[in-house]
């Protein structure tokens, strides 16, 4: 209601300050757009003051003492080490801002392998149906009634010794494509059927071009959202997996930081300084992650933008 | 067509058993050197377990896998000890069966899982409704966005924060543990007064996250039954607005979060097994670290085995249940 009563007064707004089109306007254009999603911006600003923390980090800290024996043991936060150490002498600073590095980027790598592998998956069942079709549609839902976790568990524990946080990337990558593949093959089916599609067939377009050209533009809003949904998947998958030990012994990710303070019972031993930081790192992490893609979603769904 | 549905719900719930039986089986055999001898061997050479006992595990385990035969014969065995839940000897607690180990856990994990699935489905539901309703105004505002954060959250996260401030700094809670060590377990009322105070936080973990996702997704639902004729013409009928939110808001809205609680079966099972890490719990969390911890392989199949089979037929049951409720679907 309030919105319909104050909508006439912001479009002359826009025509007073900038011409319609320019780059001025454009820029204005996004600038309100982001107010009232408030969502994309606490999202894009917690995932950045994030990146911002692992990547500046490492200028001011040295991420090498993030391995044991860096200092003497659970030292509580000093000027030398501004978050402490834990009971194996690593700088728990230097463990954050490597960790959070390391955990993203194996988000991402499983994250992406998800992606391409399950959008190709996706396409050929959309696509192409028949046959081909009903066996990917049964063999993802049989899939997905799983969580991805548990058969993780299986598997990290047969490769348990000498796991990296790469290989657990891949281990991960191995069940990442099934929600992408489904996503995608009902955008497929629908865009099979579009105008757009149908009049680049009958102006004599190849099958090749169709997808490049008119599917795979419609199709980004959609995989982006998939990719960002994969990667908070991969994430969860890989924390979890770390918090049972099911994860790299010699590489200090923030599920493994996890792992450790239970394994050597911090709240008994009262080191505070080791708790707090992975806990919330991880928290802004997923929190970020599920803001953006809810913004995103909002920006692809414009049919999204009345009800909330 | 309902009876069709539910054929087809059931092939599927018997495809995911078996695809998860299967996987059980052939991943052992892939790996390049057979864990059980392996792991024995190791357990010979770092504990000092006398030889004999590890040959008679060893001989125990050959004769259990049927080492010398064919692969198929020894697959087929395995589906027919699978479907009488029989998963052999632990490793870690021999001779103890895996089965009797699960079947100590379980209860805690079921009990737990159960009561915080009920009470947050009412409470998120509820307020999800109500935030759906006076959209307006800036409180329910307020809530909604901190609910969406709180959706956001694993389990076990929101489980060290509160182990950290309500049970570390304010001492109110046990930091860990389903009971107290010093206590017996038994069916008397101290005992039953020590497991509850002992819950509530790992309970509460799963109740905060969860009440978000409830909330998030009612809202939502609230939100396009609101827009529906119905709510107009009840309206112009002069209902009480009581009358109209409760019998025609909500009861409209509230059925697909039943489906919604269908998928969200695995969420809350994974998200309970890492609780139970986190706060010690005896349940199947704890089970399943520590055979991680001592390399128990069978007792980690059986885990994610029957992990597995509840949440397909944990699924199921809600796809049978959803026409009693939901006249629509029955036709």
């Amino acid at each position: 209601m309030t919105e319909s009563t104050s909508f006439p007064p912001r479009v002359e707004r826009i025509a007073e300050e900038a011409e319609p089109g320019s780059l001025r306007g454009t820029l204005l254009g996004i600038g309100r757009y982001l107010r009232r999603n408030p969502q994309l911006v606490f999202g894009l600003i917690l995932l950045l003051a994030l990146i911002a923390f692992t990547t500046l980090g490492r200028l001011f800290v040295d991420v090498t003492e993030a391995r044991p024996l860096a200092g003497p043991a659970s030292q509580p936060p000093s000027s030398e080490f501004p978050l402490g150490t834990d009971p194996q002498g690593r700088n728990i600073l230097a463990v954050m801002i490597e960790g959070s590095y390391l955990t993203i980027r194996t988000g991402v790598v499983a994250g992406l392998i998800g992606i391409v592998f399950g959008s190709a998956v996706g396409f050929v069942a959309g696509y192409y149906g028949g046959w081909a079709d009903r066996i990917i549609t049964w063999v993802v839902d049989v899939l997905l009634t799983v969580p991805a976790i548990l058969f993780l568990v299986i598997i990290s524990a047969m490769l348990q010794t000498g796991l990296t946080s790469l290989g657990m990337a891949l281990i991960i990558a191995l069940l990442a494509w099934r929600r992408p593949a489904r996503q995608v093959r009902s955008q497929i089916l629908v865009m099979r059927e579009a105008g757009y599609v149908e009049m680049a067939k009958l102006s004599g377009s190849g099958g090749l071009s169709i997808i490049f050209r008119e599917i795979a533009p419609n199709l980004m809003p959609y995989l982006i959202s998939s990719f960002i949904v994969a990667v908070a998947a991969a994430i969860l998958a890989s924390v979890g997996l770390e918090a049972m030990g099911l994860g790299p012994q010699n590489e200090p990710t923030l599920g493994m930081t996890i792992y450790w303070i239970m394994q050597f019972s911090a709240f008994l031993l009262g080191l505070w300084w080791w708790i707090l930081p992975p806990v919330l790192i991880l928290i802004v992490l997923f929190v970020g992650l599920y803001l953006l893609n809810a913004g995103l979603d909002e920006l692809a769904n414009p049919r999204l933008r009345r009800r909330t | 067509m309902y009876l069709q549905r539910i054929l087809k719900r059931i092939l599927t719930l018997l495809a995911v058993i078996w695809a998860a039986a299967t996987l059980n089986f052939f991943l052992p055999q892939l790996a390049p050197k057979n864990p059980i001898t392996e792991k024995l061997t190791q357990l010979a050479e770092t504990s000092g377990v006398d030889g004999n006992r590890i040959a008679e595990l060893t001989e125990a385990f050959n004769a259990r896998f049927g080492l010398d035969r064919p692969l198929w014969e020894r697959y087929f065995d395995y589906l027919g000890d699978i479907a009488t839940f029989d998963f052999g000897l632990s490793i870690a607690s021999y001779p103890a069966r895996v089965g009797d180990l699960i079947g100590a856990a379980l209860p805690w994990t079921i009990g737990l899982m159960v009561t915080t699935t009920l009470i947050s489905f009412a409470i998120g539901t509820l307020v999800g409704a109500y935030a759906a309703w006076r959209r307006d105004s800036v409180l329910m505002q307020a809530v909604s966005s901190v609910l969406m954060v709180f959706s956001a959250i694993p389990f076990y996260l929101i489980g060290l924060v509160l182990i950290y401030f309500l049970a570390a700094k304010a001492g109110w809670f046990p930091i860990s543990g389903g009971y107290s060590i010093f206590s017996i377990p038994g069916w008397n009322w101290s005992f039953a007064v020590e497991v509850f105070h002992h819950s509530i936080l790992p309970a509460l973990s799963i109740a905060i996250a969860s009440i978000g996702i409830w909330a998030i997704g009612m809202r939502g639902m609230m939100v396009t039954v609101q827009g529906e004729d119905y709510m107009t013409f009840a309206k112009a009928k002069g209902l009480t607005p009581r009358r109209i939110f409760l019998r025609y808001g909500l009861r409209n809205a509230i059925l697909p979060q039943v489906t919604t609680l269908a998928l969200f079966f695995g969420q809350v099972v994974t998200g309970a097994v890492l609780v139970e890490i986190v706060f010690g719990y005896p349940g199947m969390g704890n089970l399943l670290l520590e055979s991680i911890t001592l390399f128990d392989y069978p007792t980690i199949y059986g885990i994610v085995f029957i992990l597995i089979v509840t949440i397909a037929v944990s699924m199921l049951l809600v796809d049978l249940i959803y026409p009693l409720i939901d006249p629509r679907v029955r036709t």
